[in-house]
């Protein structure tokens, strides 16, 4: 296919603290008992992609990161694993990888995502109207988790579902118009330059950028090049590509100059190709534009296409980028979304591994999943929850709509609702638990009462 | 008449649907047969726009033919200027006794806009029920049982909905800007479900590279459209309402740019404008010269069916089609070595030449044509006399013209009535001549000079003498009090744009330059900073201008605060009242408590500032006793983590920017405000950390502060461990 694929990881993400820790980065936080960058790779890895690049930040987070996918991955996908700073933002991690970039076309997906859209979909679409770049837009979650950037989370001001506003021609191929982060807050300009060539432009606030991108690979070199601040794909990149896509500032001759080193021929067929593709009786608005008014080619404009996939409605895709998703993921993974995990579910529509024990009059609802070597004590009951391995939980433990992770030992009595507890911790007997999130190793002594907060150790630097 | 109802099966069918819903009240229309403008001088001087031929026949006829087969039964047609004369043809055409459609004349001497005519008629009391209002140059095929249906559907459900709009398709040229029609661009925002009218600018700044849209439609719809595609068709469906809001807003003159935008713009009363596009039928309205040859050349090659030359609709007289789009009246003499060229229309009793080439234009009525002439793209009236050897490219040439021997028309030149034109004379591109004395210009806006001249004062000749000179001495040039000077607007440079003639390539080549430049100025100036990762309150650019038209609204806010604040220091007023004005105020400028917030605590350091003060330590006790003084009302607004950080934020701007006095205070002043509790901890915390991502030059107070923060982290820690 001659794409390369680079997952971008993050590092330890500010947005997901308690949740994440030195020995969990984000990319490592299990979804229903899996890290979550699993389901990007495997999800690739049906769609017969087995060549990664996976970008994460900080030295310390790749170890981590490289240590599990060499263990799970050994024989079964080619990953190469690229440690770059912290705080470099995705464009910066693009930027510090540029060496590792040879193929044509370069696809960014980000490694917090979850999504059962066939990246063949965008890479084809990206292929067939040869555009510079193509990103997939998936409608907004109704549950609303707040988007923010993976590079962590700056907007600190409540904002009540944060999304994009994205303009489409009225086919819906190409990207007219996009306002990311805090632009989209502001009022919507619209460049007239861009709607005058194409004369309707639909502007939509019901879509989200997915973060996964087909770039041009010289395109996106050549920008990351050109433009050293720019921080963010998201943010920074797609927005200057889609500007400036009547006007572009991207030498094309350049390109073509480079591609001359195959052969000459295979370029030209696939020229027709694309042409035939895009139905070349109706050139699109840039090709217009870029003819000039009366088809006089005397000068060509320079232009260049950005387009859109845009997922259909029942496709799921959402990214784990902030507590509140990580809570709706593992809901869904094993609820509604249940055909992502990849596991078979009982007929009572649940996961317990055949290892783990449960004492008697203990019951287990339907989407919920109890991990290996996990025991439960007497008159338990667990309601759509997600519990990890080796987990000790005594008698009389309620737990609902919460994720608890590996080897957590839970007392008597206790009440677990809504809430995440990461692994190693030790919850003592009577806690009781409402939307908290408990830190890696943390001990909540007997009896406590939390509502609503998060609880976590201390780290010493 | 007959041949109209077998030609538009749309507009019978329609008239039949229209019959049934309207059993009770009859469809009624609005015929406005005054344009309020200035456009069709100075040919518009001597006889009203309605009853100017359009491919032989008046303009009004089109309209009222079309009516009358959309179903419409009674019509107010509304005159002001040469409002005789409109009268006397509708006296003379019959349309008086037309069985099933009623034709009644407003006439008016001082109504100056499209809004006092309509207050006009509101006072008549005329109109009982939804009505159409149209002007009358409008050409359509349109049927409007569709339209109308879709507007009483919607009434029914929101009797808000007092408008529906009709458009149509049309591309404006990319470098002229100009739909086909001669209008300016039209920006309009849809609501693609509802089709309800968002926005509406026919009059783009073009030195703006963008377009602006309040963020608040977003919050109603999840998708609108923009649409530059297409074209006003002046053709509205309204409730009475309308009639009372022109009523009820006296100041509003014009339909699109008063009515259509204060309904928009003013959500209070809650009125909603929605359009309707039509698709096959044709609509369009003859607003300038450019949209009158369009539209001739749209009727002559029959989009206007069945409003077309050989079809007898009503002012019109019999005419043949020819192959190759050549219409021909009979009684024609026509030289056998004369070529006639396709998409031409001959009238009756007009005698052509030898040699004679004409091609694309239309020839009035008994208009004796010379030999060896070529007409091109012309629009020759009744009774004209064109003798051997002229020449005429895309021109207008009203009744009764004579050119001598070789004269010569260049493209878009426009001759009035009874105008002479002397042997071998060269009239240069885009001049108008008339034998009227022109009206001196006026600094009133053009909706006034039209209404001003056309009460009936001009219409006499200004002196004849000049016809006999021209005759006379046949080698004069045209004196100048003859030459029509450009209208006010625009200037002669900007004729091209509104004239017959097509625009010239050079124009062409002109003006890409020009918006090519415009459009590399703009995309710089609309450029995002490197990196939108900084808070949302941070100014994008300082060159963004949009940027600054939200700043021009918080500066003022900040101003009104401030103002409200001292006012409130000298009078001694209570932190309660100050609370409720600052609160109004934050209404009426719609802002958040953020912004009340750090509006609030530029004043209180203000104040502090402006107390006397020698060095940075008295400035500082100044600060402290200020504080101390307003910590409540301060406090008031910090409701939340966000206000507090808005208020750093405010403080490290003021530092930067109008009070640099304070920088080398502030971490001491921060400190101040965090031990009284006017700034939590976690706030000095999170603006730290959000300003982590930012510039260097943004983070001198960061820096500064360092220690302070390095200390509140730690404490918390250690509050954490105990």
């Amino acid at each position: 296919m001659d794409f390369q694929v680079v997952v971008l990881a993050g590092g330890f993400s500010k947005t997901l603290v308690p949740l994440v820790s030195k020995d969990v980065p984000k990319a490592l936080l299990p979804v229903a008992n899996r890290p979550v960058l699993s389901y990007v790779l495997e999800h690739f890895e049906e769609n017969n992609i087995k060549d990664f690049i996976v970008v994460v930040e900080g030295e310390s987070a790749a170890l981590l990161v490289g240590g599990w996918i060499s263990n799970a991955y050994v024989d079964r996908l080619h990953v190469e694993v690229a440690a770059v700073p912290e705080d470099v933002g995705t464009a910066g991690a693009l930027r510090a990888i540029d060496h590792h970039l040879t193929a044509k076309d370069i696809l960014v997906v980000s490694g917090d995502l979850i999504s059962d859209i066939p990246p063949g979909a965008v890479a084809a679409a990206h292929r067939r109207l040869d555009a510079a770049v193509t990103a997939m837009l998936c409608s907004t979650p109704i549950s609303g988790p707040s988007e923010s950037g993976s590079s962590g989370g700056k907007d600190k001001a409540k904002k009540p579902a944060r999304h994009n506003i994205i303009g489409l021609d009225p086919n819906k191929q190409f990207l007219l118009h996009v306002a990311a982060g805090a632009e989209v807050e502001k009022d919507i300009r619209v460049q007239k330059s861009i709607l005058r060539a194409v004369g309707q432009m639909e502007i939509r606030a019901d879509l989200m950028d997915a973060h996964v991108y087909a770039f041009k690979r010289t395109v996106l070199q050549e920008v990351l090049n050109k433009k050293e601040t720019f921080l963010s794909l998201r943010r920074d990149v797609l927005p200057y590509l889609v500007r400036s896509q009547l006007r572009s500032e991207l030498s094309q001759n350049g390109m073509l100059a480079e591609e001359n080193g195959n052969s000459k021929d295979v370029s030209d067929s696939k020229v027709m190709l694309s042409q035939l593709l895009t139905n070349a009786s109706t050139q699109s608005f840039h090709e217009l534009h870029a003819l000039g008014p009366d088809g006089s080619a005397r000068s060509p404009r320079k232009t260049h296409k950005c387009c859109v996939y845009i997922a259909s409605k029942s496709n799921y895709c959402v990214r784990l980028n902030s507590i509140q998703a990580f809570s709706d993921i593992n809901r869904d993974v094993i609820g509604d979304a249940s055909h992502l995990s990849g596991y078979s579910f009982s007929p009572q529509n649940n996961i317990i591994h055949p290892t783990a024990e449960l004492g008697s009059k203990t019951t287990v609802g339907p989407h919920c999943m109890l991990g290996e070597g996990s025991q439960m004590g007497d008159k338990c009951s667990v309601k759509k929850s997600v519990i990890g391995r080796h987990c000790r939980i005594g008698s009389n433990v309620k737990v609902v709509n919460s994720v608890i992770m590996d080897h957590v030992t839970i007392g008597d009595g206790c009440s677990i609702q809504g809430s995440i507890i990461c692994s190693n911790v030790q919850l003592q007997e009577r806690v009781v638990l409402r939307d908290c999130q408990v830190g890696a190793g943390y001990v909540v002594s007997a009896g406590s009462e939390y509502k609503g907060e998060s609880l976590a150790k201390k780290e010493k630097q | 008449m007959g041949a109209k109802k077998g030609g538009s099966k749309g507009g019978g069918g329609g008239a039949e649907v229209a019959e049934e819903e309207l059993a009770r009240t009859p469809l009624q229309a609005i015929i406005l047969a005054d344009s309020f403008t200035t456009k069709f001088r100075p040919i518009t001087l001597e006889r009203p726009k309605v009853l100017l031929p359009l491919v032989n026949a008046p303009m009004i006829d089109y309209t009222l033919a079309w009516l009358e087969s959309a179903g419409v039964e009674e019509v107010f047609v509304f005159c002001c200027a040469h409002s005789k004369q409109v009268i006397d043809y509708l006296d003379k055409s019959n349309w008086f006794d037309q069985p099933n459609f009623s034709v009644t004349t407003i006439e008016s001497h001082n109504a100056i806009s499209a809004g006092d005519a309509l207050r006009l008629i509101y006072e008549q009391h005329v109109i009982r029920g939804d009505f159409i209002l149209v002007s009358g140059d409008t050409v359509s095929n349109m049927s409007l049982s569709q339209a109308l249906k879709e507007h009483k559907e919607r009434r029914r459900k929101d009797s808000n909905a007092v408008m529906t709009m009709v458009i149509k398709q049309s591309k404006p040229s990319p470098i002229t800007r100009q739909s086909r029609l001669g209008t300016e661009e039209l920006f309009m925002v849809i609501d693609p479900e509802t089709k309800q009218l968002l926005y509406y600018e026919d009059r783009a700044d073009n030195l703006k590279g963008y377009l602006s849209l309040d963020k608040a439609l977003l919050t109603d719809n999840t998708s609108i459209s923009f649409q530059n595609d297409k074209q006003d068709c002046y053709i509205d469906i309204c409730s009475p309402e309308v009639l009372s809001l022109f009523t009820d807003n006296f100041d509003y003159q014009h339909l699109r740019r008063d009515f259509v935008k204060g309904l928009l713009v003013d959500d209070i009363m809650g009125y909603k404008i929605y359009t309707h596009e039509i698709h096959s039928s044709y609509a369009a309205r003859i607003d300038n010269y450019r949209s009158y040859d369009t539209i001739s050349k749209d009727i002559i090659q029959r989009w206007t069916y069945p409003l077309v030359p050989d079809v007898h609709f009503f002012g019109n007289s019999a005419t043949k089609l020819e192959r190759q789009g050549m219409y021909r009246a009979p009684e024609i003499k026509q030289s056998h070595s004369s070529k006639i060229g396709p998409f031409t229309v001959i009238g009756t009793g007009t005698s052509i030449g030898n040699s004679t080439e004409i091609s694309n234009s239309v020839i009035g009525e008994g208009c004796s044509i010379g030999s060896n002439v070529t007409i091109e793209g012309c629009y020759v009236w009744n009774n004209v006399t064109i003798e051997d050897g002229c020449k005429l490219k895309h021109s207008i040439v009203c009744d009764g013209v004579t050119m001598k021997y070789g004269a010569t028309l260049e493209p878009g030149v426009v001759l009035s009535f009874k105008v002479v034109v002397g042997r071998n004379f060269l009239v240069p591109a885009y001049s108008k001549v008339s034998l009227l004395q022109q009206p001196l210009k006026q600094d009133s806006d053009e909706e006034l000079e039209y209404a001003d001249n056309s009460s009936g004062i001009m219409e006499v000749p200004s002196f004849s003498g000049t016809l006999d000179q021209l005759n006379e001495e046949e080698k004069t040039e045209l004196p100048n009090s003859q030459e029509y000077e450009a209208i006010s607007e625009g200037g002669q440079e900007e004729e091209w744009r509104h004239s017959v003639a097509p625009v010239p390539v050079d124009k062409l080549v002109e003006i890409m330059q020009i918006t090519n430049e415009v459009d590399i100025a703009n995309e710089d100036g609309a450029l995002l900073p490197p990196s939108g990762e900084l808070g949302p309150d941070s100014i994008t650019n300082d060159s963004n201008e949009d940027a600054e038209d939200i700043r021009d609204d918080s500066i003022i806010f900040e101003r009104e605060v401030e103002a409200t604040f001292q006012r409130a220091v000298e009078e001694d007023v209570t932190e309660d009242h100050i609370i409720l004005e600052v609160n109004s105020l934050r209404l009426s400028y719609n802002m958040t408590s953020a912004d009340c917030a750090g509006a609030l605590f530029y004043s209180v350091m203000k104040l502090a500032l402006d107390a006397p003060h020698d060095s940075p330590n008295e400035l500082y006790k100044n600060v402290v006793a200020a504080v101390r003084k307003w910590k409540k009302l301060l406090k008031y607004y910090l409701s939340s983590i966000d206000e507090e950080i808005e208020v750093i934020l405010k403080f490290e701007e003021m530092c930067l920017e109008s009070t640099r006095e304070y920088s080398p205070l502030f971490v001491q002043i921060l400190h101040h405000l965090y031990d009284q509790e006017i700034i939590q901890e976690e706030a000095i915390l999170d603006w730290a950390s959000e300003k982590e991502g930012a510039e260097e030059s943004d983070k001198v107070f960061v820096k500064q502060s360092e220690k302070f923060i390095q200390w509140l982290k730690e404490a918390s820690e250690e509050e954490d461990e105990d």
